[in-house]
C-alpha cells in the first residue's frame, strides 16, 4: 500500500471513530450548532438595525461574515480533541499499530470537515429563516461553502499543531480564543474593511478571513451595490484564500506530522 | 532455538535518571517470560522499547528478528501490545474497538468484522459487544484491552501489568485468559509485580532491579534460591515452643526458626498446604494452643530482600506501595508491647 493511500485509508478509519463520539455523546453536537445558531440571530437583530452598509442590507452582508467566523472558530475543535487524545491511553494504542504515523491528523482533520459542514449546513437553515438569501445559483453557493470548507481545513492543521505543542485542553481552548477573535473581527466579516482606520484597514484587507468571507459573499450573490474592492486579495478573494490554504497546509502537514511522532516517542 | 524477543545492552535514561542500564533479555519463541520487578525497576520502559513506543539510548533491540529501531512499522505488523491503562476508546462499544484495531493492522473490513465478533465472543464481551466502553467494569475493559493486542494474531505479546489494580476475581479471570493464549502458542512477554502472577504464568523470569537484570531462571529455581514457602505460626504459651519445635521439624526443609519473645517460629516448606495440615495435626495431637498460624509464599517482597539485601519498597513509589508483611520494624513494636 502507498504511503498516501494508507495515510488517508487508516485516517478515514480514524475519523470515524471521532465521528462516533458525536453520535454517543449528541450533547457536542447540540451546543456546537447552538452558537451558530446564536451568531447568526444575534448578528442580525442586534447589529442589523444599528449598523449600516451603503448599498445593501446588513443582515445580508454580515451573515457570510459569520459563516467565516464560525468555521475558524470550528477548527479549535481539532486541537481541542488531539490535546483531548494524546492524554489518554488510546493513543499509545495507536502509536503501536502499523497504521500511517500520519493517520490520528489526517483523521482528526477530517472528521472536523463534517463538524464544520454540520454547522454551516444549521447556519444557511437559521439565516434562511431570518431573511438572508443566495441570488445566485447553486454552482456558485458550492463554491461558497467549498472555500469556507477549506479554509477551515487549513486552519485545522494549524490548530492540530497547538493542540500537540500544550498541555491540556482548557489551554488550547483560551490560547486559540486570544488568537481567532481579533483575527475574525479585523477584517471585513461584520463591517466594511474599506471603513476602517489606518494601520487595521490595511490588515484587514489582507486578512485571509477578510478574502474568505469576500469570496462567499461573492458566490452567495450577497454584494449589492456596495463598490468593488480595490485591493488585489480583496477583488480576487478565491484565489487569494487558496494560496493561503496551500501554504497553512505546506508549512503545518509536515510540521505538525513531526510533532506528533516526537511526541510519541516522549 | 531461535529468540523471539532480545535485546542487549538497552539503555533508556530520562533527564537524570536512568531507567535501563543496560538490560540483557532474550526470549525464545513460543515461550513466557515474566519481567518481574517492583515499580520504578524499568519494567514499563522495557516494553515501551520493544513495542516501538521509545527509542532507547543504547543497545539492541529485535523482536521477531527485527531491528526495533530501524525497522519499527515492520515490527509493529508482528506485534500486540496491551498496557498497563486499558487502552480503548470509552466511546466505542466493545466490537467497534476491536473492529477499529483490526482496519488499522490492514486486516481488511470483512476480516477485521469476523475477528472483533471472535474475540468478544472468547473474552466473554459478546453481551456487552455493543455498549460503549465506558459502561465496562475495570476487569472488562482489562479483557477488551487485551483483545484488542490479539487481534492480529501477533507474534509476540506484550503485557504490561495485566493484572494490577484489578480484583481478585478478575485477577483470576485475566490469569486463565492469559493462560489460554500462552497455550495458543504465541510469544509472551509480561510485566508484573507478583511473584504469584509471573510463578503462574511465566516460563522463565527475569528479576530487574534499578534496569539492571539481577536475577533469572524459571520460577523453581528463584524459589529454590530464596526458601520458597514457611509455615508460620505463633504459641498462646511459651512453655510449648520446644515440642511445638519438634513437630515444625518433621516438614522442615531447613532449620526452625525461633522467636521466645514472640512465641513465634517459622520454618521452610515444600509441600504447600500438606505441610501446613501436619503441623496442625502435630499441634493439635500435644494439645498446644495457637494464636496464629498460616502458609506464607515468597513475594517479591522476600525475593529483593534475598536478592539485593533491601526491601521492594525502597524505592517504589508510596502510593502504590502495597501494605505487605510486617517488616523488622513492626516485629520490634511487637516485642516491647
Amino acid at each position: 500500500m502507498s504511503s498516501l493511500v494508507m495515510a488517508l485509508s487508516d485516517g478515514a478509519v480514524v475519523a470515524k471513530r471521532n465521528l462516533i463520539k458525536i453520535k454517543r455523546i449528541p450533547e457536542i453536537l447540540i451546543w456546537t450548532t447552538m452558537s451558530p445558531i446564536m451568531f447568526v440571530v444575534l448578528f442580525a437583530y442586534v447589529f442589523g438595525s444599528s449598523i449600516e452598509i451603503p448599498g445593501m442590507s446588513y443582515r445580508e452582508y454580515l451573515i457570510a461574515g459569520v459563516f467565516a467566523q464560525t468555521v475558524v472558530f470550528g477548527s479549535t475543535f481539532t486541537g481541542a480533541g488531539l490535546a483531548e487524545d494524546m492524554t489518554k491511553g488510546i493513543i499509545d494504542r495507536f502509536r503501536s499499530l502499523p497504521m500511517a504515523r500520519s493517520a490520528v491528523l489526517v483523521g482528526r482533520t477530517g472528521s472536523d470537515i463534517v463538524y464544520n459542514a454540520i454547522s454551516l449546513f444549521v447556519m444557511t437553515a437559521t439565516g434562511l429563516i431570518v431573511g438572508w438569501r443566495i441570488r445566485t445559483g447553486v454552482p456558485d453557493a458550492i463554491v461558497g461553502f467549498v472555500v469556507l470548507l477549506l479554509f477551515a481545513y487549513a486552519i485545522s492543521w494549524i490548530m492540530a499543531f497547538v493542540g500537540l505543542k500544550v498541555s491540556s485542553v482548557e489551554v488550547v481552548n483560551n490560547a486559540s480564543f486570544m488568537v481567532i477573535f481579533p483575527m475574525t473581527f479585523i477584517a471585513n466579516t461584520f463591517v466594511d474593511a474599506s471603513r476602517l482606520p489606518g494601520p487595521l484597514q490595511t490588515i484587514a484587507e489582507w486578512n485571509p478571513v477578510s478574502a474568505v468571507a469576500q469570496a462567499a459573499r461573492e458566490a452567495f450573490g450577497n454584494t449589492g451595490t456596495i463598490p468593488e474592492p480595490t485591493v488585489w486579495s480583496l477583488d480576487h478573494p478565491v484565489a487569494y484564500t487558496l494560496i493561503w490554504v496551500a501554504l497553512i497546509l505546506i508549512v503545518f502537514v509536515p510540521l505538525t506530522v513531526r510533532s506528533y511522532n516526537r511526541a510519541a516517542t516522549k | 532455538m531461535t529468540n523471539a524477543i532480545r535485546t542487549e545492552g538497552l539503555v533508556k535514561r530520562f533527564g537524570g535518571v536512568t531507567a535501563l542500564d543496560g538490560l540483557d533479555l532474550s526470549v525464545p519463541k513460543g515461550t513466557v517470560l515474566g519481567l518481574l520487578g517492583p515499580n520504578g525497576a524499568g519494567k514499563t520502559t522495557a516494553v515501551r522499547i520493544l513495542t516501538t513506543l521509545l527509542v532507547p539510548d543504547a543497545g539492541h533491540v529485535e523482536v521477531a528478528g527485527i531491528d526495533v529501531v530501524a525497522h519499527p512499522h515492520e515490527v509493529r505488523q508482528r506485534i500486540g501490545l496491551s498496557g498497563q491503562n486499558a487502552a480503548v476508546d470509552e466511546n466505542l462499544t466493545g466490537y467497534e474497538n476491536l473492529d477499529m484495531v483490526g482496519r488499522l493492522y490492514h486486516l481488511g473490513r470483512a476480516r477485521s468484522r469476523a475477528r472483533a465478533r471472535e474475540l468478544l465472543e472468547i473474552f466473554q464481551l459478546d453481551e456487552a459487544a455493543d455498549r460503549p466502553a465506558k459502561t465496562y467494569s475495570g476487569g472488562m475493559r482489562r479483557r477488551l484491552d487485551l483483545a484488542a493486542a490479539l487481534v492480529a494474531e501477533p507474534e509476540v505479546v506484550f503485557l504490561d501489568e495485566p493484572t494490577t489494580g484489578l480484583d481478585p476475581r478478575s485477577r483470576l479471570q485475566m490469569w486463565d485468559t492469559i493462560e489460554e493464549l500462552v497455550r495458543s502458542g504465541s510469544t509472551v512477554l509480561l510485566t508484573t509485580q507478583y511473584l504469584e502472577e509471573a510463578d503462574r504464568l511465566a516460563d522463565n523470569i527475569v528479576v530487574i532491579d534499578r534496569g539492571r537484570k539481577i536475577a533469572e531462571g524459571t520460577a523453581d529455581e528463584l524459589k529454590r534460591q530464596i526458601g520458597g514457602e514457611r509455615v508460620e505460626l505463633v504459641l498462646d504459651a511459651e512453655d510449648g515452643i520446644e515440642e511445638a519445635r519438634r513437630v515444625l521439624e518433621r516438614v522442615a526443609v531447613d532449620e526452625v526458626k525461633v522467636e521466645p519473645a514472640l512465641r513465634r517460629l517459622t520454618v521452610g516448606v515444600t509441600g504447600g498446604a500438606e505441610s501446613l495440615k501436619a503441623v496442625l495435626d502435630g499441634l493439635t495431637e500435644l494439645g498446644l494452643k495457637v494464636v496464629d498460624v498460616g502458609l506464607r509464599r515468597p513475594t517479591l517482597d522476600d525475593v529483593f530482600l534475598s536478592l539485593t539485601g533491601h526491601h521492594a519498597q525502597d524505592f517504589a513509589t508510596p502510593e502504590h506501595s502495597e501494605p505487605d508483611r510486617p517488616g523488622p520494624q513492626d516485629l520490634l513494636k511487637e516485642a516491647v508491647r
